[in-house]
């Protein structure tokens, strides 16, 4: 447990907490001390520790796989060549598979969303007390500060920021493929004559206002669900592992059984994380055929 | 959980990284895979094609070779044949070589027959001589006459 002073309550409260940089009631800048400065700072700040571990999760991802593809050779591949091309390959296939509009570009963004989702959910694995004690200590010896105010959540896509952020980005590119291949007034068309349709003008006109109603829902509820099936799946697993990590200051026949719930869990947790990143990859995938699809195909 | 700046940070860092493996990460994987694909196609096209032209060349070689076996049973027939044509050759010079000596053999027995006659005469005409001057030396006895002429009658 991170102090040994906290309550249950207060533990979890401080792994839930993220590394906050805004404006301070005093009108200064810096990081937020507790939960309630960092809610009063609103839209205009960041969380450090988000934004932190997702772009070096994806640096780390790009730099890899930047490596092989410098050195990639049509002979016979070496062993990180060997995994590299592996799950290209399995991208390849499954973005043919479930695309069939012709750009070049989604292929690419289901490879980069998969290994990136994938590093950001396998943070999730790492004790929970690790990071955040390291982040506690350099916090309290490096830049002074009150090491009980140190918080640092290590896994982005509890964060429904980032996955927010992920998923309005995929939002936005379908809206935009969608835009570009139908017109206006097929992406209009797509949101007001479906799903009722008439072939009397004035009947017509009185579905518009209900078609746009549902085909609105429908759109929206794409990014959100992306954003919240992901989000929901690490939130809901990092608090568990929270709860197992109570354990360990429950005594020692306590600690021990938390000790195999924890490894239980995050044997399954594998599962979980490998699975999210793959249906945020196909969903991906869909969103985009559903962009190139238009309306006669419906 | 407060919705900050974080989301549209997120969004712009989605963006880069999507662009940098467009741009750097996804082509040369692909090309690489595409392009050993084809080289193992190829691979796989050369080899059908080595087996094909092999039992090509197979077919060739066991035509070649019965083809030269019918020449060599063909040249050791005719070998055969002229070598008996020889062997007869051969034989038939011997008889008519054989045939000539004979000939002057028997040429030359006859000349030594002449001789011989001829010798022969001179010693019998010697005799005669002889036995003329013995008969005259001892005059003319009958009895003596012919007991030397019968001498003479044997001798010839």
């Amino acid at each position: 447990m991170a102090g040994g002073t906290q309550t249950a309550s207060e533990y979890i409260k401080h792994h839930l907490q993220n590394m906050t940089y805004g404006q301070l009631p005093d009108g200064s800048w810096g990081l937020a001390h507790n939960a309630q400065e960092a809610k009063e700072m609103g839209f205009m700040a960041v969380h450090v520790d988000t934004m932190f571990w997702s772009i070096l999760l994806g640096g780390f991802f790009l730099w890899l796989f930047r490596k092989v593809a410098k050195n990639a050779t049509s002979g016979t591949p070496s062993g990180l060549q060997n995994f590299v091309e592996w799950v290209v390959e399995f991208i390849d296939t499954s973005v043919k598979g479930s695309f069939h509009g012709r750009n070049a570009m989604v292929a690419p963004m289901a490879l980069t969303i998969f290994i990136w989702v994938f590093l950001i959910n396998f943070m999730d694995l790492i004790p929970v007390d690790w990071l955040p004690q390291v982040a506690a200590l350099v916090g309290q010896y490096v830049f002074g500060m009150d090491p009980h105010h140190v918080y640092f959540k290590v896994v982005p896509s509890t964060d429904p920021n980032a996955t927010f952020g992920m998923a309005l980005a995929v939002f936005m590119l379908s809206l935009y493929f969608s835009f570009k291949i139908k017109g206006v007034a097929g992406f209009v068309g797509e949101l007001t004559l479906h799903p009722f349709s008439s072939s009397n003008k004035i009947v017509q006109l009185l579905f518009v206002p209900i078609n746009l109603m549902l085909e609105l829902v429908a759109l929206i509820a794409k990014p959100l669900s992306l954003s919240l099936r992901l989000y929901g799946n690490m939130f809901a697993g990092e608090m568990i592992f929270i709860l197992i990590a109570l354990m360990y200051g429950g005594g020692w026949a306590l600690g021990i059984f938390g000790g195999f719930l924890q490894l239980g869990w995050a044997i399954f947790h594998i599962l979980i994380i490998t699975l999210q990143a793959y249906i945020f990859m196909v969903l991906t995938i869909v969103y985009m055929d559903l962009a190139y699809q238009t309306a006669e195909e419906h | 959980m407060n919705i900050n700046l974080t989301l549209i940070g997120q969004t712009i860092t989605f963006f880069l990284f999507v662009w940098f493996c467009y741009k750097f990460v996804w082509p040369p994987l692909i090309n690489a895979l595409a392009e050993r694909k084809k080289i193992i196609s190829e691979g796989l096209a050369a080899a059908e094609r080595g087996k094909h032209e092999q039992a090509l060349a197979e077919k060739r070689s066991t035509k070649v070779l019965r083809e030269a076996k019918g020449q060599a049973s063909e040249i050791i027939g005719r070998a055969e044949k002229r070598a008996s044509e020889i062997v007869e050759e051969a034989k038939n010079d011997a008889k008519l070589e054989g045939e000539r000596l004979l000939i002057t053999a028997r040429g030359e027995i006859d000349q030594e027959v002449n001789r011989a006659k001829d010798q022969l005469r001179q010693q019998v005409v010697a005799l005669a001589v002889a036995g003329a001057e013995q008969i005259l030396k001892r005059e003319i006895d009958a009895e003596v006459h012919n007991q030397v002429i019968d001498e003479l009658v044997t001798q010839l």
